[in-house]
């Protein structure tokens, strides 16, 4: 008995010794549970993690590779988040989600250097959705170009077409993430001729009386809305004090969690926002996160955000980080990784309808087809729009596209100028 | 009377509104430096840790359940419905009493006689542990406030000025928040508290005393460290009215800490020893910023209250360098 005992320990040491050990799947987390941006940060860490520790916990990680996810909080500084950058990128870190606009851009000549790739999920420099300058950048799947673009179509399709005429009003932080948009905004304005008014609101924005007097003076019929943190709380706040429409009022995806309209109560019901994902835990991922993670007690928060937009976009990115490591993994006959093979998937990421469905996220975003040209995604975008008697958001529209003949011309526009600035040859070729 | 007037009346009854409701936040600040030579960084702070503290009274969460759970495998978030309002905000009350005994027990005694410039570092330490202790307390989400005051736009108000406007004219009323209008009546009430506090009670007489010469109170027998507990304490009350005002506008969240930079430039026209220069500071800085933005705003690209509210306070500075109603300091050599 002890003889056969021992046999088998040796047969297991031998088998053990005879499979090279494989390392994990680092994938550093850039997240903010402190300071005044918290209850953004919070609820998107949190998804990026549980999904993760259910690929670990259901599947045994990522083609039996153990995805790490190591935290390090950044409270949305762009300092720290350089900090924390330099601190984990020699722990294997195979792709960066910055989380930040601001520290997007002090990534994006480091980590190109570094060789490893930066995720900027709509957010961070709009113009990196160019392939063939941005080597290690990517934002699909839509920038704040498509966004825009995507809101106009959705005023276009409100008014049958023709906004001639219309006043547009774009409420703005007043930062280089604010003003984003605006450049965008003018050439749609000038092509389909309704009327754009800029209104800055400056950090933190707070107090934003002077430019709501402003909107209710000047009655525009719709208002655009580009903020973050508390500025997006007050805004609603204001418009439903000013009595301005709700349904007339619609935000980025950044202005759009379920933190910016409960503050106002009744006064948000109709407000909208765009959007690159579902709403809603009623997609069969969530019964698993629910199986293996939650009841299990390896949920990296309270639990208490599950299905809330900004948890979905952390378990979002999340599912997109996970393809793109198997798409790398298939395609270098590998299971363990490297930053640079992890780059390779990305930009040969493909999901589909199908793919989705599989995943348990039966069209909670659009399909995905990233090419060496193109890191920006496919652009698409759907309208969500809030219930506050129910407390939910709706999806009320199909996910559609911008207006890519305005779009692209100034991504080229844009990437090329840093190209020449910078001293970057192109690539694709 | 033209709609142009009508929106110049309108932006400064707005800014008036605004600067009261930055007074509040300045007042507290008033009252610690009055009585002790500290500017308390944490006021800022003390704002958002008492509005987190009545939201949480009021919404029967369990303090610290996060860490609770954690370490225990609960699974605990509310205790029950909530207490009301009134309830909520007396105990509210009592936690920065509490809170005021603990600083001055904790942080102040062993700093006794020490630079301001120290105590001030002591303030800045107590405002990132406030935060962070909040934060575990209370979790670190968005909440909304209610308590039961009138929010929006006054109809009244509007079909009142409709009328104003010269026949003919495209004029939809004049707007104001009724949440402002009731700041307004509580910071009047705060005011007249404050004044006959401190001009007929005898302990807000040996306020008085500490805040001329500390030296020449302890003398009489006027206990320092008694007196900031109570200063502290109302402070932590004007701290918790402030925080009601700004929690109802934007929901409880950690932002509201920076509500202290709005009453920076207030502090600095009005001076750090007035209570009547902490309102009147507020509404001029208020006016000011809202005059600013509507109407130099358009054309340098907008977003100018900020800075320009600082601008007024430092112009003002070259004037009278101890504020509007601030002691003048004369030190011989």
């Amino acid at each position: 008995m002890k003889l056969s005992k021992m046999a088998i320990v040796t047969a297991m040491a031998a088998m053990v010794g005879s499979t090279p050990a494989l390392a994990d799947l680092v994938f550093p987390s850039m997240s903010y549970r402190t300071g005044p941006y918290a209850a953004g940060g919070i609820p998107f860490a949190d998804g990026y993690a549980d999904y993760f520790t259910l690929l670990n916990e259901r599947d045994g990680g990522i083609n039996g590779v153990k995805a790490n996810v190591i935290e390090c909080e950044t409270a949305y500084n762009t300092q720290k988040g350089v900090e924390c950058y330099e601190s984990t990128k020699g722990e294997g870190a195979l792709l960066y989600q910055p989380l930040s606009t601001g520290i997007t851009y002090q990534l994006i000549p480091k980590a190109t250097a570094d060789g490893i790739p930066v995720h900027s999920m709509g957010y961070g420099r709009t113009s990196a959705a160019n392939g063939k300058i941005f080597s290690h950048v990517f934002n699909y799947p839509g920038t704040y170009w498509d966004a825009a673009s995507i809101i106009v179509n959705h005023i276009l399709e409100e008014n049958g077409g023709d906004v001639k005429g219309k006043k547009i009003a774009l409420v703005y932080h007043n930062s280089a993430y604010g003003k984003e948009p605006i450049r965008t905004l003018e050439e749609l304005a000038k092509k389909h001729g309704f009327e754009l008014t800029l209104v800055p609101v400056d950090h933190p924005g707070q107090e934003q009386k002077s430019q709501w007097l402003q909107i209710r003076r000047e009655r525009p019929d719709y208002v655009l809305m580009w903020g973050w943190g508390v500025m997006n709380q007050v805004a609603i706040k204001e418009a439903a004090n000013i009595r301005f429409p709700m349904e007339n009022f619609i935000g980025v995806w950044w202005s759009a969690s379920e933190n910016d309209v409960l503050p106002a109560g009744e006064g948000a019901n109709g407000y909208k926002a765009v959007t690159f994902h579902g709403v809603g835990s009623d997609f069969p991922v969530f019964d698993d996160l629910k199986k293996h993670v939650i009841d299990a007690g390896k949920a990296a928060g309270a639990g208490d955000q599950v299905g809330t937009v900004l948890y979905n976009r952390g378990l979002y990115a999340a599912m997109l980080a996970a393809e793109a490591a198997r798409t790398a993994q298939a395609m270098h006959d590998t299971k363990d990784l490297t930053p640079a093979q992890m780059r390779d998937g990305m930009e040969a990421l493909k999901i589909d309808a199908a793919r989705l469905e599989a995943l348990g996220l039966p069209g909670f975003g659009p399909e995905i087809n990233v090419t060496c040209e193109n890191h920006g995604g496919p652009g698409l975008g759907a309208i969500q729009q809030w219930n506050a008697a129910d407390g939910k958001w709706v999806l009320i529209n199909d996910f559609g596209p911008a207006d890519r003949a305005v779009i692209d011309p100034l991504i080229m526009e844009d990437s090329k100028a840093f190209a020449a600035e910078n001293n970057i040859p192109e690539r694709c070729n | 009377m033209s709609p142009d007037f009508l929106n110049f009346i309108e932006t400064v009854l707005n800014g008036l509104m605004t600067g009261v409701m930055y007074s509040l936040v300045a007042l507290g600040f008033v009252l610690i430096f009055k009585a002790s030579g500290i500017f308390n960084f944490a006021q800022g702070v003390m704002a958002l840790f008492a509005a987190l503290t009545l939201v949480g009274l009021q919404t029967g969460q369990v303090p610290f359940a996060h860490l609770i759970n954690a370490v225990l495998g609960t699974d605990v978030h509310n205790w029950g419905p909530g207490l009301p309002t009134v309830l909520a905000i007396l105990l509210t009350m009592a936690v920065m009493i509490l809170l005021a005994y603990i600083v001055e027990k904790v942080v102040l005694k062993h700093l006794v006689n020490q630079e301001p410039i120290i105590l001030f570092m002591a303030t800045i330490g107590l405002a990132y542990f406030l935060e962070g202790f909040g934060d575990l307390m209370w979790g670190a989400d968005v909440k909304a406030l209610n308590v039961g005051l009138p929010t929006g736009g006054s109809f009244w108000w509007e079909d009142v000025t409709r009328g104003w406007a010269s026949e003919g004219s495209e004029y939809f009323g004049m707007y104001i928040d009724t949440l402002d209008v009731s700041a307004a009546i509580i910071a009047l009430i705060l005011v007249i508290a404050l004044t006959v506090f401190s001009q007929y009670t005898a302990t807000g007489r040996a306020l008085r005393a500490v805040a001329d010469d500390h030296q020449a109170a302890l003398s009489v027998g006027i206990s320092l460290r008694g007196i900031w507990v109570i200063v502290w304490s109302i402070s932590g009350f004007v701290a918790l009215v402030a925080g009601i005002m700004w929690g109802a506008k934007s929901g409880v969240q950690f932002s509201l800490s920076l509500i202290a930079l709005k009453a920076l430039p207030v502090l600095i026209l009005g001076g750090f020893t007035s209570i009547p220069g902490a309102i009147v500071g507020g509404l001029i800085i208020g006016v000011g910023e809202k005059l600013a933005e509507a109407y130099v705003g358009p054309l340098v690209g907008g977003a100018v209250e900020n800075w320009f509210a600082y601008m007024v306070a430092l112009a003002f500075l070259l004037f009278r360098p101890q504020g509007l109603y601030g002691e003048k300091i004369i030190e011989r050599i």
